[in-house]
């Protein structure tokens, strides 16, 4: 076995060590990476109330109610992971991508009557990419809903331009 | 005398056994890269200027994010130099640890700082971006968290490659540290899959369906395209300068000693 061999050889054992330790490693707190729970995960395994946490899911079409109260904004709506929901309450102006259907990630406490008292809700977007033109005449065909799921992949409508949308 | 002994002499101090491990020769990667510089540069800036004028002027609005989706044209190619450059820097690490190429030495040296500026820059755009969209500048959720780490791994490895007085050994520490730190490219990548992140999945995949459009997806991988090619005009125009500083100090060591 030549020296350059003998180095690559402890380079490829230490690299497989290393990974292998940090696979175990990220394995086991695979639970506090995450970045929020889902209200299934929420009903599986309760939070204690008052301890601070996130919740994420989509908003559940037609449950978002908004209102003003001593003239701060105020909304209600419920994050659903499309089996569990868990109702929601805010104080605050929610961020501009919010709607229904719309991923969303709140921090905040599970009061003892199961809602979910948020400090800050976020706006997560989905990783679809698609012209406004395109998403409305999707919309229009019916081939589509926002509010109710995932746009379809590109390949299906990549073709379609304004002029045939209509 | 010839080159190769010349840039190496002042650094080992045994230039006989060092010869003997010897690959590159550092006078034809001069000759090579000056040559092929004009065709890493040209490209950059021409592939840049086309991909994200088109992408920031031409393409269309994002349906749910409106006109701030064309952040994306520069802070995804960043993204992506973020991470090839970092399995270059590993690459080169490799070759310096194992094989003890000089050049390979070098090499890890200037990807490091070109790579923390992307890395910056990728950091900096995704902030700008997420503030309008998700209503904040930074979350610590495992996509951001791990790209952070990167840039970490590349300010490390800047100062440890630079921190020793014998170069050869700060070559080695650094190799290591780049070699280590290559358990965060997966990381980075499968983060948005292994765990529920801020940060959306990815949109762009080998296998699977995509879900940009293609009106967007053309102005980024040109955009994408040329940003890899000014990287490596950048990374070959600093090695050729690396490679031209050490010759100047070995000759200029050679006159001191000759001189009475």
């Amino acid at each position: 076995m030549t020296r350059k061999m003998r180095r690559l050889a402890i380079v490829l054992a230490c690299g497989a060590g290393l990974g292998s330790a940090s696979a175990l490693t990220l394995n086991a707190f695979s639970d506090n990476i995450v970045f929020f729970m889902s209200p299934g995960d929420i009903a599986r395994k309760e939070p204690p109330t008052g301890r601070t946490i996130r919740l994420g899911g989509l908003v559940q079409a037609g449950t978002l109610h908004t209102a003003r109260l001593d003239g701060q904004p105020t909304a209600a709506f419920k994050v659903t992971d499309g089996k569990t929901a868990i109702e929601v309450t805010y104080v605050g102006i929610l961020p501009d991508l919010f709607r229904e259907g719309q991923g969303v990630v709140a921090l905040g406490t599970l009061e003892p009557d199961h809602t979910f008292h948020a400090q800050e809700v976020l706006a997560k977007h989905d990783e679809t990419y698609m012209p406004k033109d395109v998403a409305d005449a999707l919309k229009r065909s019916g081939h589509w809903n926002p509010a109710k799921g995932a746009a379809p992949p590109a390949s299906t409508w990549n073709s379609m331009t304004t002029a045939s949308a209509k | 005398m010839d080159a190769s002994t010349a840039i190496a002499a002042p650094q080992t101090g045994q230039p006989a056994r060092r010869n003997l491990h010897r690959f590159a020769n550092p006078g034809r990667f001069l000759r090579i890269a000056a040559r092929m510089q004009p065709f890493l540069t040209i490209p950059a800036i021409l592939l840049t200027a086309i991909g994200i004028g088109w992408g920031l002027f031409f393409s269309p609005a994002d349906y749910q994010q409106g006109d701030a989706v064309r952040i994306m044209y520069i802070h995804v190619p960043m993204a992506w130099l973020a991470t090839s450059g970092y399995a270059g820097l590993a690459l080169a690490s490799l070759l310096s640890l194992v094989w003890r190429h000089p050049l390979a030495d070098m090499a890890a040296a200037e990807i490091g700082p070109v790579g923390a500026t992307v890395t910056a820059l990728c950091l900096a755009t995704g902030s700008l971006w997420g503030k309008p969209m998700w209503g904040t500048w930074w979350v610590w959720d495992a996509r951001l968290t791990s790209v952070l780490v990167l840039f970490f791994l590349y300010c490390g490895h800047i100062m440890l490659i630079r921190a020793f007085d014998d170069q050869e050994r700060g070559y080695r520490a650094g190799a290591i540290l780049a070699l280590i730190g290559v358990v965060n490219l997966p990381i980075i990548h499968f983060s948005v899959q292994w765990w529920n992140t801020l940060h959306q999945g990815n949109s762009i995949g080998l296998t699977g369906s995509n879900t940009m459009s293609s009106r967007m997806l053309w102005p980024l991988f040109l955009s994408a395209l040329g940003c890899t090619f000014g990287f490596s005009a950048i990374v070959v125009g600093r090695l050729r300068a690396g490679v031209m500083e050490r010759r100047l100090r070995a000759l200029l060591l050679a006159q001191a000693e000759r001189a009475p």
